[in-house]
């Protein structure tokens, strides 16, 4: 069970040794999954803290002690990544992977993999050891004999009805994923049934833990991927009863750049984040369209000189420092018509090959720097969906060095002026934080980073 | 809120009259609608003052109740409630026609079509405003549960023998209105700022006088001016000139005219109650009867003008034709009146205070396909709507330029023709991204493939299944688009289905040069979500299955069992 502990000091004491606070971890979950009693477990796991890895790993010994597994994840790609690391780790292991009978259904790389056996019929792929396949797909699975195990990955941003769907196919299940993250919607009114254990629009974790609370909860406390710098205040603003810390120290990363600075405010936000991991570009006050302009000029031209200044980064992965490629950086919006309007100046200044994506598309993904177009950000009012804290919480930890916001002046004085006034239901559990406080926590930090950007 | 629709509004704002949002009527409209406006009193959930029914414009029935607290004055409303609108509901049951239903054969597990019948015309049920559906399902809900006196002989305060029957209906209305685009219960609010967009916002439009006014106001007047009148004048007494579409009545009515006049009905009767002799007996009565026609007068005065709003408010719709899809969508409110009329026939239960899980996810599975598909049939059948799409990047119409036939690979080549148009629009398109266009009213697809400029735009795969979005996530292409082409770009798509079985594509299946086509980036059609278990069959997961489910014949279990009376009940 988790339970609220004292937020951890801002870096770890001498004693704390993460790989081996992470390993603990893993072999109470893998105990519980193999040997365990309960029907479930249930594992938190904060951005970039091994979820895959350990997806991978139980898989692995789940097929080794000869129980047949079916893993549930949430999108094409999810299941196609999942199966290349899994042939990656054991390329014996025989995998089936169950696809969709649209064209073009599953990753071309899986055909030159000579153990992975692909169908769009569940029963051809009866006996393997492991078949892996969204929970869309799963759902449609009718007449087969149910899997003893299954691993529900990414099980927060799958809806409770998609796992009512699949949870008649497993006997039991081990449920992972990040709590943090953006949670699951549904496009249609669903108020009706707010409160219900069973509510059909909350995610699936939500439901099961509702009629099962004695199911082992684990997490895991390690962020391998946020840097020292980013941990502690994603742990407190996110997870503020779960906390996590990073697997690796202030002195383990640095990013540092060839090209000296220009002295502008894109290169001085970009030194300001090379050195605390953080910096936030503010541009004047100015109530906006939502692709504005200047702030989506203004991210381009950071990603521009990210990319020109010749950016190096040292971490614990190489003794030699990485250069700073366009594949290290991504760039996060809210909207994808924000997204458009960015790559469409990024192509203007003739970057190519640097990700642009909304949160919800950038969920599960790492990169070395990004660049953030704040939700906020030049609007006239702080809707529940800007607010959302998983969206922010999806932003903010996405990098292995350094996160450079860009955002218009006044995003304090308007998360003011709306409180977050969602109607309390009977029933439901109230979520910690609530969007505003976790947008004032990032921003009082983001504050100590800041940047103006004068106009040229 | 559409950019199209934000600039209807703005347009509207600045020259004080509403500007349509469709050029077609996008709900079904019955023949015979069931016009319904209640009112309710002050200060306690769900008392009926009283109501405007009926079916005909002129001459609508008054109900009223005389004292809201009394809940036997409430019964013989709710009663006479059940007068008008079960016979009007049950005119509507015996015209069948006959129809095929697919079913899961029980022994044999597969889908078999079966003859069943459907009611030809369904009752339509329509308030003035949202509040209204809401009266409706909480009448429905305080209603359905009730024992009658023949169900319960030893119930101590039975309802009238039609009304949990009354309430069964009137839950099945409130439910149904939850689905998008159904038309068997409509708030009038709803449906006109469906239509027209004013300068007011969404809150403002909920009162069906100042919004009428937008609609109504004659060229040269403002729309604005009416309706602030209408929501803020009042006469010499301090009456509001345009009375609120309720439910809910104006606190100065309540004050100043409803509450004493109640008073002097409720010493009416204690008087009669407390009369010496039939003669003093029967003048008392008049007096009562005097009080009674008084407050009649007073729930007549400020629901008629409502009544007459509403009507209003159909003859403007009327003007608009009635979209074609919309008789496919009214088709499955009639499927669903059949099926409740079944239900009520084959003596089933009234409907769960909660739905169980499976039922619950069914709902929310339902409506969502609903509403996709209302907001892909709304734009295929109006231009204006299709223009808000194409402005939002999921749709874009153009001309077409060349095609170009080549085959698919394989051993039997199949016609995949290379389509380019030319379009003003900006659709957000990835390589392999999916389009649709309408073809005799089935849906074409294609498959982007390029910009026919020198680069193409840069993307991924747009594979993923079951990912989620604000609104629907997307990439767009302006990245590669070809700049400085100002008519627009050239955009080539490779056809891929729907054209007949040959080698040779059937005729008139294959866009051509100077064709004029749109083409939308989402599906025409919904497909159906993953069958999800029977609710005896719920899983570990979802608590189980619902006690009810679990009786020996399988039949739910009654109705629950009243919560136990606390002392915070009685004060």
């Amino acid at each position: 069970m988790t339970t609220p502990a004292p937020p951890p000091p801002s870096s770890a004491p001498p004693s704390f040794d993460p790989g081996a606070e992470a390993g603990r971890a893993t072999d109470a979950i893998l105990h519980d999954t193999l040997h365990g009693t309960h029907r479930g477990v249930v594992v938190d796991s904060p951005p970039g803290a091994g979820k895959s890895t350990l997806v991978v790993r139980a898989a692995r010994e789940l097929a080794a002690a000869g129980r047949p597994l079916m893993v549930v994840a949430q999108t094409n790609a999810q299941v196609d990544d999942l199966v290349l690391r899994l042939a990656e780790k054991d390329p014996e292991l025989p995998v089936g992977r169950l696809h969709s009978s649209d064209a073009d259904p599953y990753d071309k790389a899986l055909d030159a993999l000579p153990n992975v056996r692909k169908s769009a019929k569940a029963a051809d792929l009866a006996g393997l050891d492991v078949v892996v396949s969204t929970a869309a797909k799963w759902g449609h699975v009718k007449d087969v004999e149910p899997w003893g195990h299954a691993i529900v990955d990414e099980a927060y941003q799958m809806r409770s009805d998609a796992l009512l769907a699949v949870a008649g196919l497993f006997e039991r299940a081990l449920f992972v994923g990040d709590p943090g993250q953006l949670d699951p919607f549904a496009i249609a009114e669903a108020d009706q049934w707010a409160g219900l254990a069973y509510d059909p629009s909350a995610s699936a974790v939500t439901t099961l833990l509702a009629h099962n609370p004695t199911l082992p909860q684990h997490r895991l406390p390690v962020s391998w991927r946020l840097p020292a710098s980013a941990a502690p205040l994603v742990s407190d603003a996110f997870y503020p009863y779960t906390p996590f810390r990073s697997g690796t120290g202030h002195e383990d990363r640095s990013l540092r750049f060839a090209v000296p600075s220009d002295g502008s405010g894109p290169d001085r936000v970009i030194d300001e984040a090379a050195v605390s991991g953080w910096g936030l570009l503010e541009l004047p006050a100015r109530h906006t369209p939502r692709t504005d302009p200047e702030a989506v000029r203004a991210v381009a031209h950071v990603v521009r000189r990210l990319l020109d200044r010749g950016g190096a980064a040292t971490s614990e992965r190489s003794p030699e420092p990485a250069p700073l490629t366009a594949d290290r950086i991504a760039v996060g919006t809210a909207h994808r018509d924000q997204a458009a309007a960015v790559r469409g100046a990024l192509a203007a200044l003739g970057v190519v090959d640097v990700t642009v994506d909304t949160a919800n598309r950038l969920q599960g993904r790492e990169y070395d720097v990004t660049v953030v177009l704040h939700p906020l950000s030049g609007r006239p009012d702080a809707t529940a969906f800007h607010l959302e804290t998983g969206r922010l919480c999806v932003l903010a930890s996405r990098h292995r060095h350094a996160c450079i916001v860009v955002c218009r002046a006044g995003v304090e004085s308007l998360l003011d002026d709306h409180p977050s006034m969602d109607p309390v239901r009977l029933g439901v559990t109230v979520k910690f934080p609530d969007g505003w406080e976790a947008n004032h926590a990032v921003f009082a930090r983001l504050r100590e980073h800041r940047v103006p950007l004068v106009a040229p | 809120m559409t950019l199209i629709d934000n600039l209807a509004r703005l347009e509207a704002a600045a020259s004080g009259r509403a500007r349509p949002r469709a050029t077609v009527r996008h709900r079904h409209l019955s023949e015979r609608p069931l016009v319904l406006v209640p009112l309710v009193t002050a200060g306690e959930a769900g008392a009926p003052l009283g109501a405007l029914i009926g079916t005909e414009r002129t001459s609508p029935r008054l109900l009223t109740v005389a004292q809201p607290r009394d809940r036997d004055l409430r019964f013989a409303f709710l009663s006479q409630l059940a007068e008008v609108l079960l016979p009007y509901v049950e005119s509507f049951a015996d015209d069948v026609e006959a129809a095929e239903r697919t079913e899961t054969d029980p022994e044999t597990g597969k889908r078999v079509k079966v003859e069943t019948e459907l009611c030809a015309d369904a009752p339509q049920l329509i308030v003035p405003s949202r509040a209204g559906v809401e009266f409706v399902r909480l009448l429905g809900r305080s209603m359905r549960f009730r024992r009658t006196a023949e169900q319960d002989p030893d119930a101590p305060y039975p309802a009238p023998p039609r009304v949990p029957l009354l309430g069964r209906w009137l839950t099945h209305y409130g439910e149904r209105s939850r689905v998008p685009g159904s038309a068997l219960l409509l708030a009038m609010t709803d449906l006109l700022s469906r239509h027209w967009a004013t300068g007011q916002s969404s809150l403002e439009e909920q009162h069906l006088g100042a919004l009428l006014a937008w609609i109504e106001a004659p060229e040269g007047t403002s729309g604005e001016a009416a309706a602030l009148r209408a929501e803020l004048a009042r006469d010499a007494d301090g009456q509001l000139l345009c009375p609120p579409a309720g439910p809910a009545t104006d606190p100065a009515f309540d004050n100043d005219l409803l509450a004493p006049a109640i008073e002097r009905h409720d010493r009416a009767r204690s008087a009669l109650a407390a009369a010496a002799d039939g003669v003093e007996a029967d003048a008392l009565l008049a007096s009562l009867a005097a009080a009674e026609r008084e407050i009649d007068a007073l729930v007549a005065s400020r629901t008629r003008p409502t009544w007459d709003a509403v009507w209003r408010g159909l003859d403007a719709l009327c003007t608009l034709p009635e979209a074609p899809h919309a008789v496919d969508r009214w088709r499955g409110d009639r499927w669903s009146f059949t099926g409740h009329r079944d239900r009520v026939a084959a003596g089933e239960p009234p409907q769960p205070r909660v739905d169980d899980a499976v039922t619950a996810a069914n709902k929310l599975a339902t409506r969502e396909r609903e509403q996709a598909r209302l907001e892909a049939q709304e734009a295929l059948d109006d231009p204006l709507v299709m223009a808000g799409r194409r402005l939002a990047g999921e749709a874009f119409a153009g001309v077409v330029t060349d095609v170009v036939m080549t085959y698919s690979e394989g051993r039997s080549p199949r016609p995949r023709p290379l389509v380019t148009v030319r379009t003003a629009d900006r659709p957000h398109l990835d390589p392999g991204v999916k389009v649709y266009r309408s073809l005799e009213g089935k849906a074409q697809s294609a498959q982007f493939v390029t910009y026919d400029v020198e680069d193409e735009g840069e993307g991924e795969d747009g594979r993923d299944g079951g990912d989620g979005g604000d609104g629907g996530d997307g990439r767009d292409g302006a990245a590669g688009r070809g700049a400085g082409d100002g008519g627009g770009s050239l955009v080539v798509l490779r056809v891929l289905d729907k054209m007949g079985r040959g080698k040779e594509p059937d005729a008139g299946s294959v866009p051509e040069a100077g064709d004029r086509l749109c083409w939308t980036l989402f599906e025409h059609e919904q497909r159906g979500g993953p069958k999800l278990p029977d609710p005896e069959d719920t899983p570990w997961t979802h608590g189980g299955p619902p006690q009810s489910a679990t009786t020996p014949s399988g039949a739910p279990a009654p109705g629950e069992s009243p919560d136990p009376v606390t002392a915070e009940d009685v004060l």
